[in-house]
């Protein structure tokens, strides 16, 4: 065991965990944010899937002891303070999920898709998605909620 | 200790806050039938099943009585009684039942929850409405006509004159329940077959929902399993030093899985009745994983050997030249003669795999026994089936059983087999404390159960101007009745089996058809997996019927039409497809379209699959479908469901099967048991046929028809008859 300070949700965690917990088992059982799934752990499905200083990654393939204080973890509950991010905006607005399990992950690998790329194209989608799994098969949707939450965000610019 | 009463009274009380009035309506007995029963605050330790409770607030609090596993009952089934009610859905909480008989059926399954609710759900709503409006009418002296409801208050035609329902339900609550209330007419509705926003939507983008994966309750302690890598085996002996190591590890002890519904043990199935597992409980789910890993077990698995999916499918080849038990129900004529006469006879043989469920939460539970009694907490399809099944392993009153049901993180059917919920039982009970199980995602696709990998021979027969004549359809493969509720089928006609392709599910009009059914064991545990034997009988029986349809040289559209001329709403929706689809335009070159039919779950769904060249596959272009689910309760949630069955059903044709060798299962994780992602799915147009039929069911329907309209639409532009699932369509045509 060891102790790690980690930065989620521009909290700060003070965890005394084995050096090779998964980031996905820290931030669930340990740190209590539980809108981060368990899918596969291999890597496979995007389920876990985290924002590391911006980028997303796969939390369940992430041993704690890889990262560092000043590195910014943000989860689903850390994406907005009131469910107004404009991805989860145009979640709700074209009532994407089904299960909802997967959908952490998807949200927030959309959102930083649109940080990096405010106007994907739908090969930008597939690839920015890629690693995320919807057993329920709401890709459709979710491709039109990106579009959706991209023009609403260059009409806000503008 | 708690009695019954009490634990309700404490329920109620939760649910009532700081209300001393209250209005509770539900259904009395235990089938639930159509009778409402109101129940007072005198009444508090009468059995009901309260559907509606309105506080003297006016907080209306609507149960939900299925489970939600994405396909929509968290909405749809309050929906109903709030549009009987008039009460807005956003005015309304609603809540999960928990499994106990006062609630009725509670399952989940079959896609039925709309279908058998249907009328229920709004007898309640109305009925209740109808008391209110009568309290009301009485205060201001006015007669019933001329008041109305609407939004959770009563109001006076042509005057000002309002009362909300909390300053009602006191003295409704004395009125005695009509027992036939008037329901609304389609024209009325206002909240049924739009598409209302679904509750539970926010939750699922902030991560607030709350599945089984996320329960979590004081002093619970994590397990883990390691299994029998064949399934069935027994442990010889262990060793959990090594795994007792690991930090947080509190107990590494032997537990056992059972495969069959109850009552335990059994005779002639005593050998797959149960299997040893050893458990690995710690203080936090990695320790209780990496404690898992460092277990040592000596397996005994006798007879796994000689068990594979290869092996099994030479046996169903061999058996699908037998006769079959026939269905009697589905019999028209005398196939054998239609056959004689016939001036042209075919025959195929397609073949479906055995497949995973792979919901993307791995199955888990959370349980607690104590003494006689048990909690838990989980994703379960059935929380009612459930309570009898703990109740019979643990040898405890039903009373004693308490079911909290969570979100499901999908399910397809693998949610209403409990072997994992009894599982945490047998270790809670041997630790004295909760116990949360998760499964590992390996454990999720090697350990079973499965969908039935099945063999469909056809055999049709046709005369000279290419009409059918004779029509044929055995299966060949195990049974679900046999592995969940130890039915032995030998010889017999499975009566699940038959499904997607008896008379009312197939209307074609064939002069002489025969179904029939050989039952081959697969020696592995089978299940309901989404659209059941819908999902393979439909894929032979609809390719096949194009295949008639080229022997015939004539247009499937065309055969299917003539074929199905007395049954309108296939009409109807086959049209639709056409329409929608530009069927009757010549396509490009290079371009090909097939189409499928299927009804299943009392609702008729059509596929149409455009395709074209992809180097040495074939590529989707763009699927149309079409949904005849009677009155569209949802529209846009219907529209998702075919969507959602789209990606599932293609998955199940063009990606992995499970395959096993040696009596082990060789898939185990996503990239050995790929499923469709983003990217690899087409674009997709479905329309909601308009209806005011009784509806039908929307969580599965869609999936059938997939396969085979894929694998026409293949045939349509390459000639290539595909008959074996899955297929690479990289690597085809
Ligand atoms: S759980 Fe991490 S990618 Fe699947
Ligand atoms: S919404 Fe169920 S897995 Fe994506």
């Amino acid at each position: 065991m060891a102790v790690y300070n980690l930065q989620v949700n521009t909290k700060k965690h003070r965890v005394d965990v084995d050096s090779d917990t998964p980031l996905l088992w820290v931030i669930r059982d340990e740190i209590g944010y539980k809108g981060t799934k368990f899918g596969c752990g291999m890597g496979l499905c995007g389920a876990c899937t985290v924002l590391l200083n911006g980028q997303p990654i796969r939390s369940c393939s992430t041993p704690v002891s890889t990262l560092k204080a000043t590195d910014k973890i943000v989860t689903i509950e850390g994406l907005s303070a009131d469910v107004t991010h404009p991805v989860q905006q145009a979640w709700i607005e074209a009532q994407v999920p089904q299960c909802g399990y997967c959908q952490s992950g998807q949200v927030l690998a959309a959102s930083a898709l649109l940080a990096s790329n405010p106007n994907p194209s739908d090969a930008d989608i597939d690839m920015a998605l890629a690693g995320n799994i919807c057993r329920c098969g709401t890709y459709q949707k979710m491709r039109e909620a990106i579009h959706s939450a991209a023009k609403h965000l260059s009409t806000k610019k503008a | 200790m708690k009695t019954k009463n009490e634990t309700s009274r404490r329920d109620f009380i939760k649910l009532s806050a700081q209300a001393t009035a209250f209005l509770a309506i539900g259904f009395s007995g235990k089938a639930s039938n159509e009778l409402v029963k109101l129940v007072n605050k005198t009444a508090l330790g009468v059995e009901i099943n309260p559907y509606i409770l309105i506080n003297e607030l006016g907080k209306v609090t609507l149960f939900n009585a299925r489970p939600d596993m994405g396909q929509g009952t968290f909405q749809a089934l309050p929906l109903l009684i709030a549009e009987e009610l008039e009460v807005r859905l956003d005015q309304v909480d609603i809540q999960m039942s928990d499994g106990s008989g006062k609630f009725g059926s509670q399952l989940s399954g079959g896609s039925s929850s709309v279908k058998t609710r249907w009328i229920p759900m709004r007898t309640a709503g109305a009925a209740v409405k109808e008391m209110l409006i009568q309290t009301a009418a009485k205060r201001w002296n006015a007669a019933v006509t001329e008041c109305y409801a609407k939004e959770g208050a009563v109001y006076k035609k042509g005057s000002s004159m309002k009362l909300g329902y909390g300053e009602l339900v006191e003295e409704a609550a004395k009125l005695p329940v009509p027992t036939q209330p008037r329901l609304k007419s389609h024209a009325e509705f206002t909240q049924i077959g739009k598409s209302i926003p679904r509750p539970d939507v926010p939750s699922k983008v902030d991560g607030t929902a709350v599945f089984g994966m996320d329960v979590q309750v004081p002093g619970m302690l994590y397990a883990s399993l390691v299994h029998s890598p064949t399934i069935y085996g027994k442990v010889k002996s262990f060793s959990a030093e090594k795994s007792m190591a690991v930090k947080g590890v509190r107990f590494v002890i032997k537990t056992e899985r059972n495969f069959y519904h109850g009552p335990f043990p059994t005779d002639a199935f005593k050998a797959k009745a149960k299997s040893d597992a050893v458990a690995v409980v710690a203080e936090s789910y990695w320790a209780a994983v990496k404690g898992k890993k460092l277990v040592e077990v000596n397996w005994s698995s006798e007879g796994a050997e000689s068990t594979s999916t290869d092996e099994f499918f030479l046996r169903a080849n061999e058996a699908a030249k037998k006769e079959g038990a026939e269905y009697k129900d589905a019999k028209v004529g005398e196939v054998g003669k239609a056959f004689a006469i016939s001036d042209k006879v075919i025959q195929a043989q397609y073949q479906t795999p055995f497949l995973s469920h792979a919901a993307m939460e791995p199955v888990n539970a959370t349980v607690f026994v104590q003494d006689d009694q048990v909690e838990v907490w989980a994703p379960v399809q059935g929380p009612d089936a459930l309570v009898e099944e703990l109740a019979n392993y643990l040898g405890i009153k039903k009373e004693r059983v308490k079911i909290n049901v969570t979100f499901l993180g999908g399910a397809f059917g693998r949610k209403a087999y409990y072997d994992f919920v009894l599982e945490a039982a047998h270790i809670s009970k041997q630790v004295n404390a909760p116990v949360k199980l998760i499964w590992t995602r390996e454990e999720d696709m090697q350990q079973g159960p499965y969908r039935p990998g099945m063999i469909s021979a056809m055999k049709g027969g046709l005369d000279e101007h290419g009409n059918v004549l004779g029509f044929e359809h055995k299966l060949v493969g195990g049974s679900i009745m046999t592995s969940v509720f130890k039915f032995d089928m030998t010889g017999k006609s499975d009566p699940w089996a038959g499904e997607g392709i008896n008379l009312e599910d197939s209307p074609y009009a064939f002069p002489a058809r025969r179904n029939s059914f050989e039952y081959v064991a697969p020696n592995l545990p089978m299940l309901w997996w989404r659209s059941v034997y819908a999902s393979t009988n439909l894929f032979g029986h609809e390719s096949f019927v194009d295949e008639l349809a080229h022997a015939a040289k004539k247009d499937p559209l065309d055969v299917r039409l003539s074929l199905l001329e007395k049954s309108p709403r296939f009409v109807a929706v086959l049209e639709k497809l056409a329409q929608i689809s530009n069927y009757r335009t010549k396509r490009a070159k290079g371009l090909g379209i097939g189409i499928a039919i299927a009804r299943s779950f009392s609702s008729i769904a059509a596929h149409a699959f455009e395709v074209e060249k992809n180097g040495k596959g074939v590529r989707i272009k763009e699927v149309f479908s079409v949904i005849d689910c009677g009155t569209p309760v949802n529209p846009a949630n219907i529209i998702a469901q075919v969507q959602s069955n789209i990606v599932f059903g293609l998955t199940a044709t063009i990606k992995n099967e499970i395959r096993v060798v040696k009596g082990q299962v060789q898939n185990s994780n996503f990239h050995d048991y790929a499923v469709l992602r983003q990217g690899e799915i087409p674009k997709m147009t479905v329309h909601v046929m308009e209806s005011t039929e009784v509806p039908g069911g929307v969580g599965e329907p869609g999936l059938p028809p997939v396969a085979p309209a894929l694998c026409n639409a293949i045939y349509n532009l390459t000639g290539k008859r595909i008959r074996t699932l899955p297929f690479d369509i990289e690597q085809i045509g």
